[in-house]
């Protein structure tokens, strides 16, 4: 395991010099994003209005407060990554971003473009907004503010972290190391707690299923 | 001779309703604090024992600044439990609830998480048709009464289910659905949290039964051995899992499993598991019949 301190915008090199279960702390520029800024640029399409090249997106919708036209943080944290999966493969390819920071991690084929194109999932830790709130210096833009609190948010960030890189961009992903050794270990812990797996075990709608 | 009963002040009600949101939000109830602080001393997998201390120096600037513990400002629940010295009138007690959590929302002010489901509006009130959510219990001959505000977040709420086992399937039925629904969630839950779990009741009261069982503080047991033992079992066989903190990895996947149950049918065996977070908010108000106002959590 290796701890990095990295400055934004990032480029190809670098990223494929991280590995799964590495630390990352950040300096620079991340772009805060969530659902609907998502639906806009690839339902609706249209691009975004600044370039997202070598910047890590982050997956959140913060509460901000406009104060004499400045918008001032309130908090910021991150959100469920799952949700924008579908479209983070075309994120990558299209706009070159080279790091998506949520929580939970994200699909197979999210890793797959994460491969092809030397991008990397980093995980914040879920719930501590208090600390990733004041790690982000200042919103120095927000575009398509109509969409707030789900536009694009650049936001300037200093040691935001720490980040543990989840997926990386040689395929490999510590959530599906870490889920498939737990569910390979589950016969050992079912045995040891006298659950019987013989049986069908499954809730009574599924079993009408089963129905001749 | 008729017993004393005393009127409920409701714009106090609204007041401690408002207070209790805006102070789950903030601070974590101290048995979940240790609890964490505990898990990280334990921890022997680094990447699980960085996660923990993010959290825990989280936790404390979050208290010292004022600032949310997290984002999401959740769904309210009230949970009431008022004594029998009361005279309760129930809309008026919706109402002051209500306007509390409209208010806390509005005047801190922070994200109003609460919309209608199927426009997807949002007033920015965190309150709506049917929210808050609102417990009703009541304690005989009780001269206090007391209001448990949850605010809960969504990551771990939409890792939540409820299951209909066949008797035939027994208890196991019901230990298999956890591990398995545990696993499962990885990290989208934000694990190490509460396992609530609800055993028994019917359709609608198991799921109230797991809402219970997570609001209950860490370090208590079932008052029915049996239920306590499997408490006990469920938390050892989850931790082995390996799942760990955020589903990265380590010793510590959960705090804690609780468990509430009631009787159910004979032919029916059904199991809620309701899924709380690291940031286990909650905060309690008890209010004597004087007015005077304690605070907890
Ligand atoms: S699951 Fe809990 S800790 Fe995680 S983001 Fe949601 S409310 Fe916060």
């Amino acid at each position: 395991m290796e701890l990095y301190k990295l400055q934004t915008p990032l480029d190809e090199k670098t990223i494929r010099s991280l590995k799964a279960g590495d630390q990352v702390f950040l300096d620079g520029h991340v772009f805060g994003m969530r659902d609907k800024t998502h639906i806009e640029i690839f339902v609706n399409g249209n691009s975004p209005p600044v370039s997202l090249e070598g910047y890590p997106v982050l997956h959140t919708a913060p509460s901000l407060r406009k104060v004499d036209n400045k918008w001032e943080k309130m908090v910021i944290g991150t959100t469920t990554s799952m949700r924008m999966d579908r479209f983070v493969p075309k994120l990558i390819e299209r706009y070159r971003v080279r790091a998506i920071i949520g929580k939970a991690g994200l699909s197979e084929r999210s890793l797959e473009a994460m491969q092809r194109f030397g991008a990397c999932y980093l995980a914040i830790v879920g719930g501590a907004a208090g600390l990733e709130t004041l790690q982000i210096e200042e919103v120095e833009a927000v575009y398509w503010p109509h969409l707030h609190p789900e536009a694009i948010y650049q936001l300037r960030v200093s040691g935001l972290g720490p980040l543990v890189v989840a997926m990386d961009a040689h395929g490999s992903s510590l959530y599906e190391t870490v889920r498939t050794r737990a569910l390979d270990k589950l016969p050992e812990i079912y045995r040891r707690y006298h659950i019987t797996i013989e049986h069908n075990l499954a809730p009574i709608d599924r079993l009408l299923s089963q129905m001749s | 001779m008729s017993e004393m009963k005393i009127q409920i002040d409701y714009g106090l009600i609204e007041e401690v309703a408002k207070d209790l949101y805006i102070r789950a939000l903030q601070e974590l109830p101290p048995d979940i604090l240790k609890a964490l602080q505990s898990a990280c001393e334990r921890e022997s997998n680094p990447t699980a024992r960085t996660i923990l201390q993010t959290i825990l120096r989280s936790i404390a600037l979050s208290k010292e600044k004022k600032m949310l513990i997290c984002q999401d400002t959740g769904l309210p629940i009230y949970l009431l439990s008022i004594g029998e010295k009361f005279i309760l009138d129930g809309y008026r007690m919706k109402q002051a609830l209500s306007e509390g959590a409209r208010r806390a929302t509005q005047s801190y002010p922070f994200r109003g998480s609460s919309l209608h489901p199927l426009t997807r509006e949002n007033p920015q009130t965190s309150v709506g048709y049917g929210l808050p959510v609102i417990h009703w219990d009541f304690i005989p001959n009780g001269d206090y009464m007391e209001i448990l505000m949850v605010p809960k977040g969504s990551g771990s709420e939409n890792m939540s289910g409820i299951e209909m086992f066949t008797p035939a399937d027994g208890v196991e039925a019901l230990k298999k659905y956890v591990l398995d629904k545990v696993v499962r969630s990885g990290g989208n839950p934000c694990p190490p949290g509460i396992i609530g779990i609800g055993i028994g009741g019917s359709f609608d009261s198991v799921g109230y039964l797991a809402k219970r069982a997570v609001c209950r503080p860490l370090g208590t047991r079932n008052d029915d051995p049996q239920f306590a033992a499997l408490e006990e079992e469920l938390e050892e066989a989850i931790n082995s899992s390996g799942l760990g903190p955020m589903g990265l990895g380590g010793d510590t996947t959960t705090l804690g499993v609780h468990i509430e149950w009631s009787y159910t049918h004979m032919s029916q065996n059904p199991i809620a598991l309701n899924y709380q977070c690291w940031a286990a908010r909650r905060a309690r108000a008890r209010i004597g019949i004087d007015g005077r106002v304690e605070n907890g959590f």
